[in-house]
């Protein structure tokens, strides 16, 4: 994104591509599969993207912005189509239920800068940090010492948080 | 009907580069060309105190001064983050509101506390409790318009919290500009009449931004 703002239109066409996938699925989920205003909205949810990147902070998680987005044009349809006629009441019930598409997106986000790292503590955060086994348990099956796997694990997170401060996702 | 990777081909060819500050310049200018209407308008219509000068020199005028002109840059700085999609209203704004109303509030509360109870009729009323606020609230219409019409072009999706957020700079504004024509310089007075004069824009922010700022 940064690169698009910089006018870079190689990176752009990628990241709207990208940026379409995942508004496909985030609107999938949320109005049904295979329901007709999907596509209508994918594309309004571009369009909005496009004309309102300026408004993007590169200092932010980019994923943050393109959510808040595609929930604004969600709830905005929704909102339009309950004024046409009237929806059953269910439709709205997931608008208030905990968001799963934002830890999604996070998810997506760290399993990127994950692949960056080493692959000894990279299988190591994850089995902990995101699959929540204990240290004992990966101690036992890779055949590293307790002390060892915390160290791996502490410095794998403190180049991860280096790269997250020097750089950008996307 | 366009398909989207169409779509995508025609946003991505003649990318222009973002623009610096872009965010920034946009509400800077919506928002300074309400607040040089208002100010043309205070000039031209009544025209600052006539002993402006003194009353430079004494604390009454500055403490207005900080009174509105912090409240003006809290709600400037909500509206400016609340312009995005992710944004949010930054907590050192609600301190900034939180400390501003709590100091004028215990200045106004001395004053009273200090004042014999044949002053506190005026203390409260001054000579112009009627029209202050009413004034103020003119002055802060071309302020909130040019604010709202600068953020329907950015992307805020809090739109109520936006609106209030343009709303209390549009009413910061217009009762700093008003503070160099108002001659009331009691704190009490300050407080009650210039609060609702930013008050009232704040809750009309608010109420129309969910109708105007929609995009």
């Amino acid at each position: 994104m940064i690169e698009a703002l910089a006018g870079n239109e190689q990176s752009y066409r990628r990241l709207l591509t990208e940026v379409g996938n995942r508004l496909r699925a985030y609107y999938a989920r949320r109005l049904g599969p295979g329901h007709a205003a999907t596509e209508d909205l994918v594309q309004e949810a571009l369009l909005a993207v496009h004309m309102r990147r300026f408004t993007y902070d590169s200092e932010r998680p980019f994923t943050a912005w393109l959510h808040a987005i595609a929930r604004y044009k969600l709830i905005d349809y929704l909102r339009r189509s309950r004024a046409h006629r009237s929806l059953p009441i269910d439709d709205f019930d997931d608008l208030f239920a905990v968001d799963a598409s934002e830890a999604a997106g996070a998810s997506h986000d760290i399993g990127q800068l994950l692949e960056e790292l080493p692959p000894r503590p990279r299988s190591f955060i994850r089995a902990v940090k995101i699959d929540g086994r204990s240290i004992a348990e990966v101690s036992a099956g890779s055949g590293v010492s307790e002390s060892a796997v915390k160290v791996a694990i502490h410095r794998g997170l403190k180049q991860l948080a280096k790269r997250l401060r020097g750089t950008d996702a996307s | 009907m366009i398909t989207t990777p169409d779509l995508i081909d025609t946003l991505a060819s003649g990318l222009q580069p973002k623009p610096p500050r872009y965010l920034a310049r946009r509400l800077g200018i919506g928002f300074g060309i309400g607040a040089a209407i208002a100010s043309v308008a205070m000039l031209l219509l009544w025209g600052p105190r006539h002993d402006l000068v003194a009353a430079l020199a004494a604390p009454p005028l500055w403490i207005k001064f900080a009174f509105t002109g912090l409240l003006m840059l809290a709600g400037l700085a909500a509206a400016f983050d609340l312009s995005r999609p992710d944004g949010r209203v930054p907590r050192a704004v609600w301190l900034v509101i939180a400390a501003v109303l709590l100091a004028m509030g215990l200045l106004a509360v001395l004053q009273l506390a200090n004042a014999s109870p044949d002053e506190t009729g005026w203390l409260l009323m001054g000579g112009t409790a009627a029209s202050c606020p009413l004034l103020i609230m003119a002055l802060a219409t071309p302020v909130l318009a040019g604010a709202l019409l600068a953020m329907r072009a950015l992307a805020p999706t809090q739109l109520t919290l936006a609106g209030a957020a343009a709303g209390l700079a549009a009413g910061g504004s217009a009762a700093f500009i008003y503070a160099f024509s108002c001659d009331e310089s009691a704190m009490p007075f300050v407080l009650i009449w210039y609060g609702l004069g930013m008050a009232i824009p704040t809750a009309v922010g608010a109420l129309v931004g969910p109708h105007l700022l929609r995009w």
